[in-house]
C-alpha cells in the first residue's frame, strides 16, 4: 500500500487486509510489552492543519507502539501561520527524511495534492480533510462492528448483511462519507438519518437509504447506530431552529435507546456532545462502543502505518 | 533444475517421533514445557510434536504459534508481509521450557527474531530450537538443539517443506 487517501477507492481486499492486520496489531497490545520494534528508524510525521486531539495522539501512539519516531506539526503557531504553503512545508518535511506523513487538513483533497503533487516520497494517510473522507475513522468503526459481532472469529470476514444507520449531520460529515463507501465495499446495508437540511445534495448516487425520521430507523432494528457528533460551530448557520429541537428528533435518547434491540451497537466516533445528539444513558451503556472504538482506532492505525511503512518502497505499490 | 526428494513421509514421521523423545529425555519429563511453532509449517509440526510429546509423556502439552514477522531484520528489503497470528497457551510461557519448532533452519535470522518476540510475551525459563531441517549458512551464532536431519546444501538451492495440513503434500524436497 503505498498511500491511504480515501475509502472511496479501496478495494474489498485491501480493505479486509488492513483489519485482518489491526486483528494482529490488537493482539499484541494485550502483551505486557506492547512496543513492537517493526518500524524502527522510520519517521511519522503528524502533520494537522486543523485542531484534533483524539485522532492525532491515536496517530502518535499506533506510531509509537511500532517503534517509529514521531513528529507532531500542527500549524497553529507554525510556519503556517506565517504563511507558508503546503508545497513548503512538504518539502521541508521531506528534506528531513518524513517516511510517512498523516495529515488533516480543512480543506478536501489535500492529501491527495500532497500525495500526487511529487513534492514528497512518503506514504500519505489521510487523516480528515474538509468535508471529504476520514479513512482511518471509517475502518476503525468496520474492526468494531466485525469484533462486537464476531468476536473471535473476525479474522477474514466481512460486513454482509449487517444493517448500519448513520445519525446526524451527514452533510459535512467525512467520517459519514468514508463509512458509507466502507461499509458499502464490506456488504453492510447502510441507512443515514438527517434532518433535510443536513443532508448532502449528490445523496442520491450514495449507496445508501435516506430517512428523515430516526424512530422509523430504529424500528428496521439496526445492527449498528452511529451517532454523529453535531459541530456547535455550525449551530450559526441555523441549519436547525435549536439544540433542543435536534435532541428532541434526532437524538439518542432513554426512550429510544429502548425502543432499539438489545442486540444493536451504538457507536460515536467522539468527542460526544452528551445531551444533544446521544444521551449519557445510551453513552454509558452496554451496548455502547465509544471506548473499544478509541482502542481499535490504535490498532486499525498500526496495522495501515505496518502495510504503508514495511516492505521495500519500490515494491510497496501492490498492497 | 533438478528435484531431489530428500525426506519421504515415513522419514518426516520417524523425525518427529525421534525430536519428540528428545525433547522429553532432554527435559526429563512432560512437565514445564509448551511448545510454539513458526509460521506457517512450524506451527503445523509444532501441533504433531506436542501431540506425540503428549502421548510418550502421558500428559497434554500446551502448544502455540508464535508470528516473527513484525520482529523481522529484514522487512525494507522485502515486499510487506501480512503478520500471522500469534497464539500463546493460556498458562503463558513464564518459567517454562518453550521449545521453538520451524521446518527449515537456514540463516538463524527467523530465530533471533522469535528471540525478541518472546522476549516481550513473558520470561522463559529456557528456550530450546527444534527443526525438521537444519540446512546450515548460519549468519547468526544460533543452533538447533533438535534436528530432524542435516541437510548440506549449497546457498542457492532450494530446501522446500511439503506438510499436509498446509500443503497436501508429505515431503521435503531439495531444488538445485
Amino acid at each position: 500500500m503505498r498511500h491511504l487517501l480515501d475509502t472511496k477507492t479501496l478495494a474489498r481486499e485491501e480493505a479486509l487486509r488492513i483489519l485482518d492486520v489491526a486483528e494482529d496489531m490488537a493482539d499484541t497490545q494485550r502483551r505486557e510489552v506492547k512496543k513492537l520494534p517493526t518500524l524502527r528508524g522510520k519517521t511519522v510525521v503528524n502533520l494537522f492543519f486543523e485542531d484534533s486531539t483524539r485522532t492525532r495522539i491515536s496517530f502518535e501512539a499506533a506510531a509509537k507502539r511500532l517503534s517509529a519516531d514521531v513528529i507532531n506539526f500542527s500549524a497553529k503557531g507554525s510556519s503556517v501561520s506565517k504563511g507558508e504553503s503546503l508545497q513548503d512545508t512538504a518539502q521541508t518535511l521531506q528534506a528531513m527524511g518524513a517516511d510517512a506523513v498523516v495529515i488533516r487538513h480543512g480543506a478536501s483533497g489535500a492529501p491527495r495534492t500532497l500525495a500526487t503533487s511529487g513534492w514528497i516520497t512518503a506514504g500519505v494517510v489521510n487523516a480528515g480533510d474538509g468535508t471529504h473522507e476520514h479513512p482511518t475513522q471509517a475502518l476503525l468503526d468496520a474492526f468494531t462492528i466485525r469484533k462486537r459481532t464476531f468476536g473471535d472469529d473476525s479474522r477474514g470476514r466481512d460486513l454482509a448483511g449487517l444493517r448500519v444507520t448513520i445519525v446526524g449531520d451527514i452533510l459535512h460529515s467525512r467520517v459519514a462519507r468514508s463509512n458509507v463507501w466502507l461499509l458499502d465495499t464490506l456488504g453492510a446495508e447502510v441507512t443515514l438519518v438527517a434532518p433535510p437540511t443536513l443532508v448532502p445534495q449528490d445523496v442520491s448516487a450514495w449507496p445508501a437509504r435516506i430517512l428523515f425520521d430516526l424512530d422509523e430507523a430504529i424500528s428496521y432494528g439496526p445492527d449498528a447506530l452511529m451517532m454523529l457528533r453535531i459541530q456547535l460551530e455550525r449551530m450559526g448557520a441555523a441549519y436547525f431552529p435549536t439544540e433542543r429541537e435536534y435532541s428532541r428528533r434526532w437524538g439518542l435518547d432513554a426512550t429510544r435507546l429502548a425502543a432499539l434491540g438489545t442486540g444493536s451497537m451504538v457507536m460515536h466516533p467522539g468527542p460526544m456532545n452528551r445531551g444533544l445528539e446521544i444521551s449519557a444513558d445510551a453513552a454509558d451503556s452496554p451496548r455502547s462502543t465509544v471506548l473499544e472504538q478509541v482502542t481499535n482506532g490504535v490498532s486499525v492505525r498500526m496495522a495501515v502505518l505496518y502495510l504503508l511503512l514495511a516492505g521495500t518502497t519500490d515494491e510497496r505499490g501492490e498492497l | 533444475m533438478s528435484t531431489r526428494t530428500v525426506l519421504h513421509e515415513a522419514d518426516i514421521a520417524r523425525a518427529l517421533t525421534r525430536i519428540s523423545h528428545e525433547i522429553l529425555e532432554s527435559n526429563k519429563g512432560p512437565e514445564n514445557l509448551v511448545i510454539l511453532g513458526i509460521p506457517t509449517r512450524g506451527v503445523a509440526l509444532a501441533d504433531r510434536i506436542a501431540a506425540l510429546v503428549a502421548e510418550f509423556g502421558g500428559q497434554p502439552v500446551p502448544v502455540g504459534a508464535l508470528d516473527v514477522t513484525m520482529y523481522r531484520d529484514d522487512l525494507h528489503r522485502n515486499p510487506t508481509r501480512a503478520p500471522r497470528r500469534t497464539q500463546i497457551p493460556a498458562g503463558g510461557i513464564d518459567g517454562k521450557t518453550v521449545v521453538l519448532v520451524d521446518d527449515v533452519l537456514f540463516s538463524g535470522r527467523s530465530i533471533r527474531a522469535a528471540l525478541d518476540a518472546l522476549q516481550d510475551i513473558g520470561r522463559p525459563a529456557a528456550v530450546r530450537l527444534a527443526a525438521l531441517v537444519d540446512r546450515g549458512h548460519r549468519e547468526l551464532p544460533i543452533r538447533p538443539d533438535f534436528v530432524g536431519k542435516n541437510l548440506p546444501s549449497a546457498r542457492e538451492e532450494r530446501v522446500n517443506v511439503r506438510l499436509t495440513e498446509v500443503d497436501g503434500a508429505e515431503e521435503v524436497t531439495i531444488e538445485s
